[in-house]
């Protein structure tokens, strides 16, 4: 009696908590993982920048959310030197940086904030360079320490950045995480305390929320920032439930336990459709999903063959096959969703008899080869092997005789960039919304040979093109000249162009004024509860 | 007893030696360096590259990084995540408190269930009781954890809606942590609900951590219980007139407890095994999920001191079981 007694109440008891309504200000967030810190310049995980930089801080210029349109942040505005080496910010006042139960701030954010983020980053001799590690991987990969000269505070409110070239995508890099504002009074007080390391765990930042409490794999709390200068947040607590499972994601999401998951399982989508509760956002990612070729290595150093095997691949199975029909064929290295997209471009149709016969003119018959296939899963190849395995059919129709090869994520990025691969599966998800940040990073020629450009394509063509709208502010010139650019690249062929993936956000129905972010990220921004 | 606790603890050292050079050899066996694990398709200069790896002191001679290794771990210094920058040891410390309460809890639910069963099962051998037992623990043996817990939540949580999906507590309760033992902290913060939330969450994982253990307990229980009723001093403590419950419990489930107290030792190495597919699945914030993610990053301090760790808790548990066996069965402490 005792036993059926226990078993009842505790199991109404769990009921009742499994029923449990969250209460109508607090958002919660099923996320995927746990951050590495809250300093998003410390990072390239978006997992971290999501935990960080999206929520707690805000940057000089920002992207709009849900757009890749950069507006004025912790800037109201800019100015540009005509010749474009010189950027003066004028920087927005009345900003509080956040009171939390370690930290009151005693002033409002300045010019000194702006210094101190910067000067961390570039100068090693910096006291902060070093703490938490001292890898800048964004700032350096950027090679914002090479391109700024110097940063010169005017006065309280007007910062100047000196470039030592004209670089046009200046504003939109400014806009990334790591150029996420912190406070120099905090760090101040950290180091008068001897607990500089605090900085990357105990965060302070001017965004729209607070962080409140880490419990690691756990979860992480945030409170809405009551004096935010883009005003205060109709949420009142912002919680991350850290989830790793996407089944289970799913299943908190179905259950109440979160309003919004991220990362759905592909094959979970269906149900997701039909579920009443639940509101399945979508949009086109600003990805693409590419195979390399290693330019470098005969015969794929002539573009024939690369333009006869790009058509043997039956691009429109693989995205049956492999995005189970939610994605987008790719016919140029840029997503459709970045401006100079040049949709006037033809792709190679699939046609395997015409390939067969630009192989046999080009001399190449027999030829064995290998396709590598990577071992994680990524939005813009959430299946490599499967991929892998359909180019490797599609090959041997025209007589290429294809072996598929994976390695384990770290020893496959070291050996393709050394360049031991003929053919590479691989992709690229956008930074900043800058075509750019595609084109000259995965197909420049400073890229090459040990870079991102694991095609190790150097086209002097492509590359003038490039480094000329890097010269120019004109966006309308720099597209003319990236749309050439294009055209270059599908003529040369040093990739097959296969997917732009659609991302989906499986978000319940009492949530409105979410966005899903081109660039991948998660914000809370605006977001309301029913 | 004192002699017989030296000899056991002289045979944990060599062990301890053994179980370093594992570690230490463990990650770097695996192909995948971590700083280009790091940087992702994004990459990395090779001069950044080398800068970084002499940082981590990676560029040095194996042998004498592994000699370093153990000169810091004598100095008690478990090293820093190289992920993280938290030192490991308070990584660990931090969520070890989630990992022994749900294997603890795990613990509970197949000793009390799995063991009675197994008694039960040996008395009516043969009986409906006894296949049906067998045939379930047969199963539960043999069920991989990540699908059983996964139809556990799809059933409590989705379907019926009993049970929450995952996590320790509800996220609508804050209290700052004070043990680390949620079902402790929460009785201690006097929040509302907030135990009542805890043991709920428990509930799940507990069960489907404790599924293998409850077979096996069940199974081993019954075959000890089985040889012991056969012998000559039970079929006596019969014919002496003592009733049957005393005969079962006082004169046979006690003889028969060497086997089964030596599986539960056992069991807690499969316990924190499983504790690591039971982790992920139901998001608790252990060892188990740690140690996972930072193999999968090759972040080397971590998986070294963790392991090490790990095998130190073990050893003990051991220890304390062959210590165990001492006090229960007089000749095996009086052997030495």
């Amino acid at each position: 009696m005792i036993k059926k007694t226990l078993a009842v109440s505790l199991l109404t008891g769990a009921m009742a908590l499994a029923g449990q309504a969250q209460a109508a200000n607090t958002m919660v967030y099923c996320s995927e993982g746990s951050p590495e810190g809250f300093n998003a310049a410390l990072t390239t995980s978006g997992t971290t920048m999501d935990a960080s930089s999206r929520q707690i801080y805000n940057r000089l210029s920002q992207f709009k959310i849900g757009t890749t349109e950069v507006v004025p942040g912790l800037a109201e505005s800019w100015d540009v030197s005509a010749d474009g080496t010189e950027y003066t910010f004028h920087l927005r006042k009345g900003v509080d940086f956040h009171t939390t139960k370690y930290f009151t701030p005693g002033r409002q954010f300045t010019a000194d904030d702006v210094l101190f983020t910067f000067d961390r980053q570039r100068d090693e001799k910096h006291p902060y360079h070093d703490v938490n590690g001292g890898t800048y991987e964004y700032f350096d990969g950027m090679d914002m320490g090479s391109l700024i000269k110097d940063i010169v505070k005017i006065d309280d409110y007007t910062v100047k950045f000196i470039l030592n070239r004209p670089e046009a995508p200046f504003i939109a890099n400014l806009a990334m995480d790591f150029a996420s504002i912190l406070s120099a009074e905090y760090a101040d007080q950290l180091a008068t305390s001897g607990k500089q390391t605090e900085m990357n765990w105990k965060p302070v930042g001017t965004g729209p929320f607070a962080f409140v409490q880490y419990k690691k794999d756990a979860l992480i709390r945030y409170k809405a920032h009551d004096s935010y200068w883009g005003g205060r947040q109709d949420i009142d607590n912002l919680v991350f439930a850290i989830t790793p499972d996407a089944s289970v994601r799913y299943q908190k999401v179905k259950a109440g336990e979160c309003h919004l998951m991220a990362y759905p399982n592909p094959a979970d989508l269906g149900m997701m459709a039909k579920d009443s509760s639940i509101n399945l956002m979508k949009r086109e990612g600003l990805n693409v999903g590419y195979l390399g070729y290693n330019t470098v290595k005969p015969p794929f150093d002539n573009p024939k063959v690369r333009k006869a095997l790009n058509m043997a691949i039956n691009k429109d199975a693989i995205i049956d096959a492999v995005f189970n029909g939610v994605a987008q064929v790719a016919k140029n290295p840029l997503p459709p969703t970045i401006w100079s997209y040049n949709d006037k471009v033809v792709d190679d149709s699939y046609n395997p008899e015409m390939a067969k016969k630009m192989l046999m003119d080009a001399g190449v018959t027999s030829l064995k080869t290998n396709v590598w296939a990577m071992p994680v899963q990524r939005p813009y190849n959430p299946n490599a092997r499967r991929m892998a395995e359909l180019i490797q059919a599609d090959w041997k129709k025209v007589g290429v005789d294809a072996e598929i090869v994976t390695y384990e994520w770290g020893e496959y990025l070291k050996r393709s960039k050394a360049g031991e691969h003929d053919s590479v599966l691989l992709g690229w998800t956008g930074d900043n919304g800058d075509p750019d940040n595609f084109l000259r990073v995965l197909l420049g020629c400073q890229a090459a040979n040990g870079g991102a450009n694991r095609a190790n394509w150097c086209n002097k063509e492509f590359d003038d093109l490039l480094n000329k709208a890097l010269a120019t502010s004109d966006q309308a010139e720099r597209t003319k000249l990236y749309e050439q650019a294009q055209l270059v690249f599908k003529r040369e062929a040093p990739w097959a162009t296969i997917a732009h993936s659609l991302v989906f956000k499986p978000v319940r129905k009492e949530v409105s004024g979410f966005k899903i972010d081109p660039l991948g990220g998660h914000y809370f921004e605006g977001v309301t509860l029913k | 007893m004192f002699s017989f606790l030296i000899h056991r603890l002289m045979i944990l050292i060599p062990t301890f030696i053994g179980v370093t050079l594992a570690a230490f050899a463990f990650i770097r066996v695996i192909p995948g360096d971590p700083i280009l694990v790091m940087a992702g398709e994004r990459g990395i200069t090779p001069e950044r590259h080398a800068e970084m790896m002499t940082a981590f002191g990676f560029d040095k001679p194996i042998w004498e990084q592994y000699f370093s290794y153990i000169w810091q771990l004598l100095q008690g210094d478990l090293g820093t995540s190289i992920v993280t920058k938290q030192p490991v040891l308070e990584e660990f410390a931090a969520l070890f408190p989630a990992t022994i309460e749900l294997s603890i809890c795990a613990l509970i639910v197949a000793t009390v269930i799995g063991i009675p069963a197994g008694i039960i099962a040996a008395v009516k051998r043969g009986s409906f009781f006894d296949h049906s037992l067998m045939t379930l623990s047969l199963t539960g043996f043999s069920m991989p954890i990540f699908w059983w817990a996964l139809l556990l939540i799809v059933f409590f949580s989705g379907f019926l809606g009993w049970t929450p999906v995952s996590g320790r507590i509800s996220v609508m309760f804050y209290f700052d942590s004070v043990t680390g033992f949620m079902l402790i902290d929460s009785w201690l913060s006097g929040e509302e609900g907030a135990f009542k939330s805890a043991l709920s969450h428990l509930i799940l994982p507990s069960i489907a951590l404790g599924t293998i253990p409850m077979a096996v307990f069940a199974r081993q229980t019954r075959s000890a219980m089985l040889e012991i009723l056969n012998e000559d001093f039970i079929k006596t403590a019969r014919a002496k007139g003592l009733s049957n419950f005393r005969v079962i419990v006082v004169h046979a489930f006690r003889n028969a407890l060497i086997p089964v107290i030596t599986v539960i030792g056992l069991s807690v190495g499969v316990l924190l095994a499983g504790a690591i597919l039971t982790e992920t699945i139901f998001s608790w914030p252990g060892i188990g999920k740690w140690m996972v993610d930072s193999i999968f990053r090759r972040d080397y301090p971590v998986v070294q001191g963790g392991l090490i760790l790990i095998a130190g808790i073990v050893m003990i548990i051991n220890l304390t079981v062959d210590l165990c066996y001492g006090l229960i069965d007089p000749r095996i402490r009086n052997k030495r």
